[in-house]
């Protein structure tokens, strides 16, 4: 059964604190700010779930907490993570903590699983890597995490390739993969990304299970607010890699105080009923798109497509606040 | 035949209309002597209104981007017909298809992918024009520049690159492209899956500023019923090849009638009927 690789006892510190994180990547105009001053933790077994647009550096933050940044990012701010900082720590050292403490379901199972081996053998092949044991026992632990992902006949699907196999079976099995050594956080970018409404919805059962049963911490990584109604625990809104409002997943949705969040909240899918189909037209929709050139303006970088600006809105840049307890909100006008 | 003179009067109505399309693929495993056969389309029977947007809906491997394909002359059907403007289509030489092909366009899921990484979004735009004649010398850069100017991208980036635009950005490049030769018909192939909430929303509504402009007529294809159910005129859903039930989306959606419908209905409503309980404020 599942033991948590470093107990620690409850209350106590963060299994993941994030502070002061810059990543900038190089870029023939000057360096790129692709996250700027992010501060979050994340609690043991927590869903915290990350929104935002394409651009506004959610990927760029999973892939710094699994040290898989290109060479040519400039990082500064500290990922504290039992006692180590993950910033600091060398290639040898990720080795033991990548896949074993901290792993990721990719958003294209087929590609990130390699076509010419059983699927069987290449969650076996993560357990090998990071863990001493028998053949016997490596194929009796991988059974047990196809089974957790609800896996039926697993005897089949663990000597099957990749090819025979269905999109949601294939999801699961990357989510296996991801489980193999039961780590402490999983980290999933855009997981459900061009799935059909079908195998999505099987997914998201798949990981809620995963919560309920093993605990796992998880970094869920979406554009779709929706999806995380139910699911996760918090929300941290992103754009242009600051962190624009971050709270508890039922305080936020009741009542959203970042505009950008109000924005992304009309955005989510509806579900067709008498009443939103009686009117075809235009859909809400928030104007204009995020350029490298706000990034660096002067001012909030949410103002030009903001519906709510005011003067001071473009001149200075708005500090975080904690409007109530368990929320932050980076916004001038957040009140009205 | 009998049957085929006794529905002419429909087949003018429509702008697009295909009877008893099917269309099968043979696959040999590289291994054995076994063959496998899939049904990719049996018996489809579908009619597009003219200006109209019709909505394509299904699992993944449902048959929608082979019958896609067919309609946009890419695919030849093994049997049944199509008809186009009244005419029938589906057994033209390749000197009548390649008069037809300007009328009809398309526009695919992965934009990277269906523009030239060496040519300028100029060069992209201005090719069909190009090749169909309709432009030579300087009125094709020129052309292409109004044309960007249409999708809503500055003329002023008329040299950058496709790797140099984002994901919307290069959907509403390979837009422009599809409209550059004024076609009637434009085919969407999951053109707006993979793009952001957001970007899914911009696009769409520039597809229906277009569709007045141009009077265009839409085939969308989508997995995604919340978004079909907003902008849909007619809806019909897919399933192993087959259309197992179309109709308004008024209908579909209030009434589904065949439980692969229903299914597809409900795991839709599942994740968002939470979402709406977040929103008033209730416990999920």
């Amino acid at each position: 059964m599942w033991t948590p690789s470093d107990p620690v006892p409850p209350g106590a510190s963060p299994l993941l604190s994030v502070r002061g994180l810059n990543v900038k990547y190089g870029h023939d105009q000057g360096p790129v700010s692709a996250l700027s001053g992010v501060d979050f933790d994340l609690d043991r077994g927590e869903i915290v779930g990350i929104l935002g647009e394409s651009g506004s550096g959610k990927s760029t933050l999973a892939l710094s907490t699994l040290g898989l940044l290109p060479a040519t990012a400039r990082v500064e701010g500290s990922i504290q993570f039992q006692n180590q900082d993950l910033l600091t720590v060398d290639e040898s050292s990720w080795r033991a903590i990548r896949g074993a403490k901290i792993s990721m379901i990719f958003q294209e199972p087929g590609l990130a699983l390699s076509p010419v081996m059983r699927v069987g053998d290449q969650i076996a092949e993560v357990i090998r890597a990071h863990r001493p044991g028998t053949r016997k026992s490596r194929k009796q632990e991988c059974d047990d995490r196809l089974r957790e992902v609800g896996l039926p006949d697993v005897e089949r699907i663990s000597r099957a390739y990749p090819h025979q196999l269905s999109g949601g079976q294939l999801h699961r099995v990357a989510i296996a993969q991801a489980l193999a050594c039961h780590p402490d956080i999983v980290i999933a970018d855009e997981a459900t990304r061009s799935l059909d409404v079908t195998v999505q919805s099987e997914v998201m059962g798949v990981l809620r299970e995963i919560k309920r049963k093993l605990g796992t911490a998880l970094i869920f990584i979406t554009h779709n607010p929706a999806l995380l109604a139910g699911f996760a625990d918090r929300v941290i809104v992103m754009y242009a890699g600051r962190i624009v409002e971050d709270g508890p997943v039922a305080q936020v949705f009741r009542r959203p105080l970042h505009p950008y969040t109000k924005g992304l909240l009309q955005l989510a899918p509806r579900y067709p009923s008498q009443e939103s189909l009686a009117p075809r037209g235009r859909l809400p929709a928030i104007p204009g798109s995020l350029t490298d050139a706000d990034r660096s303006a002067r001012g909030c970088v949410f103002e030009p497509r903001c519906s709510a600006r005011t003067a001071v809105c473009q001149s200075e840049s708005p500090s975080q606040t904690t409007p109530e307890q368990d929320r932050r909100v980076s916004c001038f006008n957040h009140g009205n | 035949m009998g049957i085929e003179s006794a529905a002419k009067p429909e087949v003018k109505a429509a702008l697009m209309r295909t009877r008893g399309l099917s269309k099968q693929f043979v696959q040999r495993s590289p291994f054995s002597r076994k063959k496998f056969v899939i049904d990719a389309l049996v018996d489809v029977d579908l009619e597009l209104a003219p200006g109209c947007l019709t909505a394509l809906v299904g699992e993944s491997g449902s048959g929608k981007s082979t019958l896609a394909s067919c309609l946009a002359l890419l695919e030849k059907p093994d049997r049944g017909g199509i008809w186009f403007e009244g005419n029938e289509i589906s057994r033209c030489d390749a000197e009548e298809l390649a008069t037809l092909r300007p009328k009809i366009q398309m526009v695919f899921q992965d934009s990277a992918g269906a523009l030239n990484p060496r040519f300028s979004a100029g060069q992209i735009i201005a090719e069909p024009l190009e090749i169909q004649g309709r432009a030579t010398g300087r009125n094709l850069r020129l052309r292409a520049c109004e044309l960007m100017e249409e999708v809503g991208l500055s003329p002023d980036w008329v040299d950058r690159r496709p790797s140099q635009f984002s994901g919307g950005q290069r959907q509403r490049l390979a837009i422009a492209r599809a409209i550059a030769l004024q076609p009637a018909f434009l085919i969407l192939d999951e053109s707006l899956s993979g793009l952001d909430l957001s970007t899914q929303a911009q696009i769409l509504n520039l597809l229906l500023d277009l569709q007045t402009t141009h009077a265009l007529t839409y085939l969308l294809i989508s997995h995604d019923l919340s978004l079909v159910g907003q902008v849909a005129d007619f809806v019909a859903v897919m399933q192993q090849g087959r259309i197992v039930e179309q109709g308004t989306p008024q209908k579909i959606f209030a009434h589904p009638e065949h439980p692969h419908t229903r299914d597809l209905l409900n795991s839709c409503r599942v994740i968002e009927s939470a979402f709406r309980t977040a929103q008033a404020g209730g416990r999920s």
